[in-house]
């Protein structure tokens, strides 16, 4: 990864010297195993600090929303497909970005790997291939691959979708991958199975909202849940509460929804909380034919109409 | 001071005789970590633990507590007035916290329990509770209470301290509430004082030296609070924050609260739930308009208030006693050592000032 970092480190200082941004968004290294904290950088000294390895899996593209820079912004597949979806949404301007696109190898599951150690992981580090843990009285090589997050595994859009520098050469895509075999074992399920399984998955949440916060697609000046006047959700975590605002918030993400990761990434509580962005994305897949964030001529399923749409769901 | 030798094989029949006079509440792991609960029959406690996600400061100040009901409906008599709820106060015990969420309970007394004001639902809550902690022998990374004020081995808050000596543990009692606990349990082995005494301290110092991080704290009070509050780093710090809540709800400190009514037919309560001042909605006014409207403003209210206006308006230390839960748990790792030391250091000359 060192060499992803050094090409970024060029061509950020390249263009802030250039003058051609105000800043770079990036990640520096973080303060705990297996954290990288957003930044900025604005003067080609503070370039040192820029860091990519596979602990990046925050999505960048969350920091654009409303700005108004000249912002260089480092870009994996997600984050660029957010990044189009920010602009097709009017929330960034193409002109006011120079996309550094970073083909990505997968970012690794931080809570999944904490989970493997009974002891306290002390130290993190990583080559090609492999992750290596450290704790005390521990170390224990682990293949990258097996650690990588959900999203990551299933990911068949690694490279950026729009870029105007490069960070490496670009990936072959994964091949035969079956995204959505956890959606349909759920839609198997009978309603009350169903309906179990939400609440077992929701039951620990804290509505501290993180999931919400990390997505790039929230960026309502004022979230339905937050609305006071009317109240729509009721603000203790009474579950029907909880579950009102993980379905409506599923359903805002329709079609845009790029499967980044992010707000499974952020919950305190680790949450699976993609399952339900993931059945929306599924469905526009089958219905409209449709993949978040790839083109920035297209417009999202849910702001256009078809005369030939889909309308047999429609009883 | 009185010291009881607890063999371990007479701690789950000890346990048993505690149900007779307490609610118990302790450390239990969950599919994935450890949540404090309340211990049902036969349950033990896992002490065997590091800490708990989030602190056990619900057990005392739940995330949504009822405080009223009341009914919208005309025909009755009693319409429209608010009636008290029943609550169960009877003596509870929370067994194995950690010696810095013990000491939190102290810190945040001073907000719910002033001369000019006291919260009767906290107050009630902490006074049934007894504290048995369990001392910290192998501390995280991320915990640096020993600069916050507090320590492994912290005595602050706490009625009992349980000290694991691998077969069997030392308790030290610290109050009488903490002797009715031990001889309610049956636990009656007086340990020899001196002995005690010589192996806690050998093992707090051993403890104390394994803690591996750290903040300085000694100049925050001398800092102008105008400066602090003008200082340029403010939006270096606060860039990556999503204005989640996880850092609030997951602090032991942290003790604010908003209250609402719900309201479905003709009957409604009234409840407070946590609040954080991460949130847009927390100072969000009737007219609409916010006085702490961006993410900067509100990044600064939170550092501010722990490391600022707490130091200056008690004078004991600042209102953080070093779990490191806000840094494990910040999804963007912003980290309140690295804030705490620049804040601390602001002025002076330093790296990190910028
Ligand atoms: S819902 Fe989750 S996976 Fe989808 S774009 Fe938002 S953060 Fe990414
Ligand atoms: S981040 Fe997790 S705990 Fe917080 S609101 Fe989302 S699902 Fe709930
Ligand atoms: S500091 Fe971290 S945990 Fe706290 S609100 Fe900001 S992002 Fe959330
Ligand atoms: S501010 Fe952070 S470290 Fe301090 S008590 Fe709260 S959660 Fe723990």
């Amino acid at each position: 990864m060192s060499d992803y970092t050094a090409k970024i480190k060029e061509i950020s200082a390249r263009l802030l010297k250039e003058e051609k941004v105000e800043m770079v968004i990036g990640f520096r290294k973080g303060t705990v195993p297996m954290m990288n904290e957003p930044c900025f950088v604005k003067t080609p000294e503070d370039i040192k600090k820029l860091v990519w390895d596979s602990n990046c899996g925050i999505n960048l593209a969350n920091y654009l929303t409303g700005r108004k820079e000249k912002i260089g912004i480092i870009a994996k597949g997600c984050d660029s497909r957010n990044i189009v979806t920010h602009i097709i949404e009017n929330k960034i301007k193409r002109e006011q970005l120079l996309i550094i696109g970073v083909p990505c190898k997968g970012m690794i599951d931080k809570n999944k790997i904490i989970s493997m150690f009974e002891n306290e992981i002390n130290e993190v580090s990583e080559n090609e291939e492999n992750i290596i843990v450290k704790g005390e009285g521990f170390e224990k090589t682990l293949n990258k691959n097996d650690v990588l997050q959900e999203n990551c595994k299933i990911c068949i859009h690694r490279n950026p979708a729009i870029y105007d520098e490069l960070a490496a050469d670009l990936l072959d895509e994964q091949k035969d991958i079956d995204r959505y075999e956890d959606v349909r074992k759920i839609e198997a399920m009978a309603p009350e199975d169903k309906w179990k399984y939400f609440e077992d998955l929701l039951s620990p949440c804290i509505r501290c909202y993180a999931c919400r916060n990390a997505c790039p697609l929230c960026y309502c000046p004022t979230c339905f849940v937050d609305e006071s006047k009317p109240q729509w959700v009721g603000k203790s975590i009474d579950p029907t509460d909880t579950r009102t605002f993980h379905f409506l918030r599923a359903y805002h993400c329709a079609g845009r929804c790029t499967d980044c990761g992010a707000c499974e990434r952020a919950c305190p509580m680790g949450i699976k909380v993609r399952i339900f962005t993931k059945k929306l994305e599924k469905d526009c897949l089958e219905l409209y034919g449709w993949e978040a964030g790839l083109s920035l001529d297209e417009r999202p399923p849910l702001d256009t109409y078809r005369p030939d749409d889909p309308e047999d769901f429609i009883k | 001071m009185k010291y009881i030798n607890i063999d371990k094989k007479s701690w789950a029949s000890g346990l048993e005789n505690l149900y007779e006079n307490y609610r118990l509440f302790g450390p239990v792991k969950n599919n994935k970590h450890h949540v404090f609960k309340e211990l049902s029959k036969g349950e033990l406690p896992d002490l065997n633990y590091l800490n708990t996600l989030l602190s056990p400061k619900s057990i005392v100040f739940p995330q949504s507590e009822t405080m009223f009901e009341y009914s919208l409906d005309e025909s009755k008599e009693d319409h429209h007035i608010l009636k008290e709820i029943n609550k169960d106060y009877s003596p509870r015990a929370l067994i194995g916290i950690r010696p810095c969420d013990a000491a939190s309970f102290l810190l945040v007394k001073r907000n719910f329990d002033t001369p000019e004001y006291k919260d009767p639902y906290w107050l009630s809550a902490y006074e049934a509770t007894i504290f048995i902690g369990l001392a910290c022998s192998s501390p995280c990374s991320t915990c640096f209470c020993t600069s916050a004020g507090c320590g492994p081995f912290h005595e602050d808050g706490l009625d009992l301290l349980l000290v694991d000596e691998g077969k069997n543990f030392i308790a030290k009692i610290l109050t009488p509430r903490g002797e009715n606990f031990i001889k309610s349990a049956g636990w009656e082995t007086e340990a020899d004082p001196t002995a005690a005494e010589k192996i806690i301290k050998d093992m707090k110092i051993k403890a104390e030296e394994k803690i591996a991080s750290f903040v300085s704290t000694d100049q925050l009070k001398n800092k102008s609070t105008t400066r602090l509050y003008d200082a340029p780093f403010w939006e270096e710090i606060a860039f990556a924050c999503i204005n989640c809540g996880t850092c609030t709800y997951a602090c032991p400190t942290c003790w604010c609260f908003d209250i609402q009514d719900e309201v479905s037919k003709s009957s409604g309560l009234r409840m407070r739930n946590w609040d954080s001042c991460m949130f847009p909605l927390f100072t969000l006014h009737g007219t609409g308009y916010n006085p702490r409207n961006t993410k900067v403003q509100r990044v600064r209210q939170r550092f501010m208030h722990k490391l600022k206006y707490y130091v200056d308006k008690y004078s004991d230390g600042i209102q953080c006693v070093g779990c490191g839960r806000c840094i494990r748990l910040c999804p963007v790792n912003i980290d309140i050592r690295r804030v705490c030391d620049i804040m601390n250091n602001y002025g002076s000359r330093s790296r990190l000032e910028t």
